[in-house]
């Protein structure tokens, strides 16, 4: 157990559709953030990260994420990363508009 | 405007289906997204935040009403019903998906358009004056010049591999409306014992380190250009740093040579160059001339103008400031507002595009124009034709009278769309204009260009913005810089810091402060807001931005 590590999330871009995903820890990928599984130690976030990028047509530009523990689930710590979560802020598109339908 | 060779109609084809072709190897895992990403860049498409992005060209913002149709088409079919027009004369599709845009690019071919080198570090889109062939002011329509750009850079194999990508821009007007200054090359036309030509400065560009581009030719012939641009390009192929990005770009090699040696190599290798072209250039320039011949301009009256300029105020107040001198007085230039208070900057929905199409069939001999400053202009119109223009214009929303004014923002699309922003551009855009508008200030403050980048690559010409914003991300929080007294014109000028940074919440009523600071110093109302900064400089904009801040924490 590493100290002081920030968790993390394994996020990406589905390879298709372009869309913001998230790794869950029964590995698939979840447009929800909640769903994402909130990794502790750094050692596993780079297995879990490799696990990621080698599903090459799955998802495109896997990336570790700072996340925090919510009361439901993961929770972005960036701004950038609470965009991603939604879409944006000028329309209702993007998976703010598309989570009601998952 | 000029119409596809076969060549050209086969060159596009190609690409299309090479590129369909990959999209499938990419699709079926023969190709790796590292192999695939250069290959989708060459496209114009990009993986951004929540979606890909496919930019489209449209060369010198040249566009014409089959085209624009068919861009609302493809809003319709493969996106979510609107396009948004860029800082670059381009056009960006927001959401399209991997798998369609084989059938997007295709749906482009068909009206002689394409996504090609709109990225990668090679010759991008040539941008013009948004008023080409119609401005009063012009000495020569430089669309013919651009075209021969376009041609000759399209897929040239010299500079495929820049060090860096590559804008060029050109104006055929002593007023610069195309912000010659900050491009790698900007060409501004002018003339010496009655022959046009250019002055050409090299090393402009806006980014990390903005750069007013230098003079480096006062007098190019028209019939120099391919061989003193291409002089230009093989300097800068040669000398460009591939060793650090962020240096990469010629306003940097400027910097680090020298205006008086990089002017020297250029013209030495410009006379190495010049010999070989035998001429086939100028036959070339002679064909594109005659594609962009001037429309065959009505006669009539122009009492109907009048008469309406009188009675109706709503129209009175989109003539003032929507409306520029045409070559010929019985018509006027259109600028159509892309920028109604609260919308994004330059965002049309497909609806407004066929509309506007329809427009330019019916009023503007089938010509459109598309501004860097995310309008749509509709560059010839009769002045009798000009009140039903403007009531279709205002009943697809885009009757807004604010050309020019405070809420002609540019914005780039930031961190709503961008995958490099570090910051929100469009919702500061929407906020500054619905504030102003409810305070019913903008038409007393008047010429004000407002302009809004999301991060330092500048996509949104901040540092050129008489108020520029900077959206930058500080310790995890969005904080906006604002620069005072920038210029894009032929008097170009790089904003000055006004100092520390603004939270999100506190950038609109900084922006007011500064404002009504002006309206306080003016010394008449004529006075702009860029003549008053020039006049009394950065101190008593910081003082109304700081002193009462400070004072207020201190409350």
């Amino acid at each position: 157990m590493t100290r002081n590590y920030i968790p993390k999330v394994v996020t990406a871009n589905r390879l298709r559709e372009g869309d913001v995903v998230y790794q869950t820890a029964d590995d698939r990928w979840s447009l929800l953030h909640a769903e994402a599984e909130l990794i502790e130690d750094e050692a596993h976030a780079q297995m879990r990260l490799l696990h990621a990028a080698a599903q090459k047509l799955l998802v495109v530009g896997a990336y570790l994420a700072d996340a925090k523990p919510g009361p439901n689930g993961p929770e972005p710590i960036h701004f950038r990363e609470a965009f991603r979560t939604r879409g944006p802020s000028n329309y209702n598109h993007g998976k703010q508009a598309d989570a009601k339908n998952v | 405007m000029y119409d596809y060779s076969d060549f050209d109609e086969s060159f596009v084809r190609t690409r299309v289906a090479q590129f369909s072709d990959q999209v499938s190897r990419r699709l079926d895992g023969s190709l790796t997204e590292d192999e695939f990403r250069p290959l989708r860049l060459m496209n114009g498409l990009y993986l951004q935040l929540h979606a890909y992005m496919l930019r489209v060209a449209i060369p010198y913002g040249t566009i014409n009403p089959r085209q624009m149709r068919q861009l609302a088409y493809i809003a319709d079919t493969w996106d979510k019903g609107y396009g948004h027009f860029t800082t670059r004369q381009n056009i960006q599709f927001n959401w399209p998906k991997l798998p369609d845009v084989p059938a997007i690019l295709s749906a482009l071919a068909d009206v002689e358009m394409h996504a090609i080198q709109t990225s990668g570090n090679c010759v991008r889109n040539v941008t013009a004056d948004h008023f080409a062939g119609a401005a009063a002011d012009e000495i020569e329509d430089p669309r013919p010049y651009a075209e021969l750009l376009r041609q000759w850079s399209t897929d040239h194999p010299e500079f495929q591999f820049l060090p860096r990508k590559f804008k060029i821009a050109i104006t055929g007007s002593p007023h610069d409306r195309a912000v010659t200054a900050a491009h790698d090359i900007g060409l501004r036309m002018t003339t010496r014992d009655g022959a046009p030509g250019f002055e050409v400065f090299v090393g402009g560009g806006l980014g990390r380190t903005p750069m007013i581009g230098h003079l480096v030719r006062d007098f190019l012939p028209v019939a120099d250009l391919l061989p003193y641009v291409e002089a230009v390009l093989s300097v800068y192929n040669t000398l460009g740093r591939r060793d650090n990005k962020y240096k990469a770009r010629i306003k940097i090699t400027v910097f680090e040579t020298g205006k008086e040696a990089i002017t020297q190599m250029i013209e030495d290798r410009f006379a190495e160059v010049k010999p070989l072209f035998h001429g086939a250039d100028q036959t070339l320039l002679t064909n594109i001339r005659a594609a962009f011949a001037q429309p065959d301009l009505v006669t009539k009256p122009t009492e109907a103008f009048d008469a309406f300029y009188k009675a109706d105020p709503a129209f009175r107040a989109w003539a003032d400031t929507n409306l520029s001198a045409h070559r010929q007085a019985d018509h006027a230039i259109v600028t159509v507002s892309i920028k109604a208070h609260g919308e994004t900057p330059g965002d049309a929905t497909s609806h407004q595009m066929r509309v506007i199409a329809d427009l330019a069939e019916t009023f503007g001999y089938s010509e459109l124009r598309i501004s860097h400053e995310q309008n749509v202009i509709l560059p010839h119109v009769h002045k009798s034709d000009l009140p039903a223009v403007h009531a279709a214009l205002s009943l697809a929303g885009l009757g807004t009278a604010n050309v020019g004014l405070l809420s002609d923002i540019i914005a780039c699309p930031g961190m709503d769309y961008c995958a490099l922003a570090t910051a929100r551009s469009i919702p500061v855009a929407q906020e500054i204009a619905t504030h102003f508008e409810a305070l019913k200030l903008e038409h007393e403050i008047g010429p004000l260009k407002i302009k809004i980048s999301g991060c330092i690559n500048a996509c949104g010409h901040h540092h050129v913005g008489h108020i520029g914003i900077l959206g930058l991300d500080r310790a995890g929080v969005e904080n906006y810089q604002i620069t005072l007294g920038g210029d894009g014109t032929e008097r170009a000028a790089i904003g000055e810091k006004t100092g520390p940074g603004f939270a999100y919440d506190d950038i609109v009523p900084a922006i007011e402060r500064i404002l009504r600071a002006y309206l306080a110093l003016r010394t008449h109302q004529e006075e702009t807001f860029l003549d008053a900064f020039r006049r009394v400089g950065m101190a008593p904009f910081k003082a109304a931005l700081y002193d009462g801040e400070s004072a207020q924490d201190a409350a």
